[in-house]
């Protein structure tokens, strides 16, 4: 079995696809990240960074979502 | 609890239409109600309610259109509204009968997850699928009979614009009603909140794997092709600068035919009625108050109209999903939300269709920071006010060796607003109007032809408000300046009627003209005097006033322009009492640096009324935005005479 490297989804690379493992946190962030489709085991994928490297374009669930780099680090994905 | 304040008339069934924004709930609302709708706010709050009828096969239903909302979960007010309306607890609101939930097909999941939480709301529902020909373009496959069997609800594919599955539609809401249905998935009461989602995802997963065939090799998207050079981290902020300057150049030439026409027309009108009436008070009152008071406003008409369809456009696109990506950094560095750009930019045109933009911004706080601040970023209403200044003191010499005195300091004036309005905000944000920072996470759509029937529905829509809202506080402020003018009456001494000097003496006496001299010791300082005062008390209604107040002030005759040479040289030999010149260059750039900053403008509080649901902000607004321009020309005067710039 090939070793899975775990980060935060704010230090994904632009262009890597990954998997999410957790979503921490308690607060409105997390949960709007949830209800938007961001659950444990769902594919995402960092499409891009804006002009000033923040927010950063992901893809997940077959749509585009803006998320600050602040807001990303709440989401634990593995690749 | 049901609430049972309100009884629809027997037999019309009361239907709410949910979905998440940009599933095409509108353009469906739009098709369903076409001009019957109404717009308001739910009592009490700011959040705006649309209702309408649907006429299908003869009956008629009433149709309430739900916030956009990607969740029921209760966390924001629109939320919570749409909540209530659901289990019926809203006044004035029948708990519906049944709801429509609008599906984008591009985006099954996502929008399943609102339908999931609907069906808990023991209300029978009906899946309305949108966007099946983008579907099918991508080649990807959907049974949805399928679908419905899983789902236990009908689900009807609809194509708004063209006017299909209407018909469907209405028949599965009856049947949806006659014959209620257990519940596909209802979440496990004693679950964690978070552990809920993901039941919900994982059912909604696992439909939509049983009913949806996806194309693997779909090229990805058309959208992310044109975002590969919208949103590109070094040209994406050009193009977006380009955008607006073409948006601003259309707003402004394609206005002015519309506004001569407009003010001719106006003109015209109050001749007719003057001709037509007896002379007297009520002829003065209907001609100069209330026909010339309103025209001035709504002569404003067709660069807020154009506004508000270039607006609609970018919205529709899905464009200004991506101005809010590119300029979030930015913003965010000032406490402002990515969403606030458009709208912030919309207000150097006009402030009302920016201020009424800001619907887009989900934090309430952040909303009501980004609608006081928004006056800042220089109209087009001051315009005339800067032209007259620059056009009497600043002409004929050049700054930098190139750039002409004038266009610096018109430049120097939009910056001293942005500035003010940056400062501004960041201390609201950071005192009053302080809160838990409001997500960002915000879905950029995938591009889209607007729909032309929606986009001018929208349109007319917000302009009717425009003209509604403010046209009443309009109508009432031009009569109350009009009568401060007016009376008391100064006998004409052998001069003939509608000669300037009489029109002159009659202001200097007016009420007007007492409460100029009562301000004079107020504005000294800033080196204005009463006639000046004068000027200034009328332009709180609308600034462009100040040039018509000041023509008639100095006896040039109340139909001059900024740009007349006539006007121009009346205010440099103005000579107060004892001789002294009135005017310095000094003067006019403290005047300007007053109307960067100041709210002089009862059609834009008439619109912050509304959207912020109280009088207490706009009046807020005024009183500090008031202080803030008096003290920036205070500083400008004082500083400028200290500097021996006098």
């Amino acid at each position: 079995m090939s070793a899975r490297i775990n980060v935060t989804l704010n230090k994904l690379e632009i262009g890597k696809s990954a998997s999410v493992v957790a979503v921490h946190g308690q607060g409105v962030v997390s949960k709007r990240l949830m209800e938007m489709g961001v659950v444990p085991g769902t594919a995402i994928k960092v499409v891009k960074a804006a002009p000033f490297d923040d927010p950063i374009e992901i893809r997940v669930r077959g749509y585009s979502l803006a998320v600050r780099r602040n807001e990303a680090e709440s989401v634990e994905v593995t690749f | 609890m049901k609430d049972a304040t309100h009884k629809q008339p027997a037999g019309q069934l009361m239907v709410a239409l949910a979905g998440n924004p940009n599933a095409g709930k509108t353009t469906l609302f739009n098709a369903l109600t076409g001009l019957s709708q109404k717009v308001a706010n739910y009592p009490g709050v700011t959040v705006e309610r649309k209702t309408g009828e649907w006429r299908a096969d003869g009956k008629s239903i009433q149709l309430i259109d739900l916030p956009g909302l990607y969740s029921l979960d209760a966390t924001s007010l629109d939320e919570h509204i749409a909540s209530d309306v659901l289990l019926g607890k809203v006044a004035d609101v029948a708990k519906p009968d049944a709801v429509i939930a609008v599906v984008d097909a591009t985006n099954l999941e996502r929008n399943l997850y609102l339908v999931t939480q609907l069906f808990e709301f023991g209300v029978p529902v009906v899946v309305a699928l949108t966007m099946i020909d983008v579907f099918e373009k991508q080649k990807h496959e959907i049974d949805i009979g399928r679908l419905s069997k899983l789902l236990k609800v009908p689900v009807v594919a609809v194509d708004a614009s063209e006017g299909r599955g209407i018909d469907e539609l209405a028949d599965a809401v009856a049947s949806a009603i006659a014959s209620p249905r257990d519940s596909a998935f209802v979440a496990e009461e004693s679950d964690s909140a978070n552990a809920k989602i993901f039941a919900r995802y994982a059912f909604i997963s696992e439909v939509v794997q049983k009913s949806v065939k996806h194309n693997d090799k779909a090229a990805h998207d058309r959208s992310e092709k044109i975002d590969k050079i919208l949103t590109h981290r070094v040209f994406g902020l050009a193009i977006l600068v380009g955008v607006l300057l073409l948006v601003f150049q259309a707003i402004f030439s394609w206005a002015e035919v519309p506004m001569h026409l407009l003010e001719t027309g106006f003109g015209a009108v109050g001749d007719a009625a003057r001709a037509q009436m007896p002379e007297g008070i009520l002829a003065d009152l209907v001609v100069d108050g209330i026909i010339a008071g309103v025209g001035g406003v709504l002569v404003f008409l067709p660069q807020i109209l154009l506004l508000f369809l270039f607006i609609s456009i970018l919205e529709d696109t899905g464009y200004m999903a991506r101005a809010a990506f590119l300029m979030d950094k930015l913003m965010s560095r000032f406490g402002l939300h990515g969403k606030a750009f458009l709208p912030l930019m919309s207000s150097f045109a006009c402030a009302i269709p920016g201020i009424m933009a800001t619907r887009t911004i989900e934090n309430q706080r952040d909303r009501f920071a980004t609608i006081l601040i928004a006056p800042f970023m220089s109209c087009s209403a001051r315009l005339p006010v800067y032209t007259l200044m620059i056009g009497a003191f600043f002409t004929g010499q050049t700054v930098l060796g190139f750039l002409s005195l004038g266009a610096a300091l018109m430049l120097a004036m939009y910056a001293l607003g942005i500035v003010v309005a940056v400062i501004v905000g960041f201390i609201l944000k950071k005192t009053l109007l302080s809160s838990t920072p409001a997500p960002f996470v915000m879905e950029l759509p995938p591009y889209r032809v607007p729909d032309v029937r929606t986009v001018l529905q929208n349109m007319l829509t917000r302009a009717w408000l425009f003209v509604k809202r403010a046209g009443t506080v309009i109508l009432a402020i031009s009569i109350i300046l009009w009568a401060l003018a007016y009376f008391p009456r100064t006998e004409a001494v052998n001069a003939e009627e509608g000669s300037p000097a009489v029109e002159t003496v009659q202001l200097q006496n007016s009420y007007a003209g007492q409460l100029g001299h009562l301000i004079e010791p107020v504005i000294r300082p800033l080196g204005f005097d009463w006639k000046i005062g004068v000027a200034l008390i009328a332009s709180f209604a609308a600034r462009e006033v100040l040039v018509s107040t000041l023509s008639i002030i100095y006896n040039v005759g109340k139909d001059e322009t900024e740009e007349s040479p006539t006007l121009i040289s009346a205010i440099k030999g103005a000579k107060d009492e004892q001789g002294n010149t009135v005017w310095t260059p000094l003067t006019a750039l403290t005047l300007m640096v007053f109307f960067v900053l100041a709210m002089q403008c009862m059609s834009t509080l008439a619109i912050v009324r509304r959207e912020t649901n109280s009088w207490r902000w706009p009046i807020f607004q005024f009183a500090f935005m008031t202080l803030v321009a008096y003290g920036a020309a205070f500083m400008t005067y004082q500083g400028g005479k200290l500097l021996g710039l006098e």
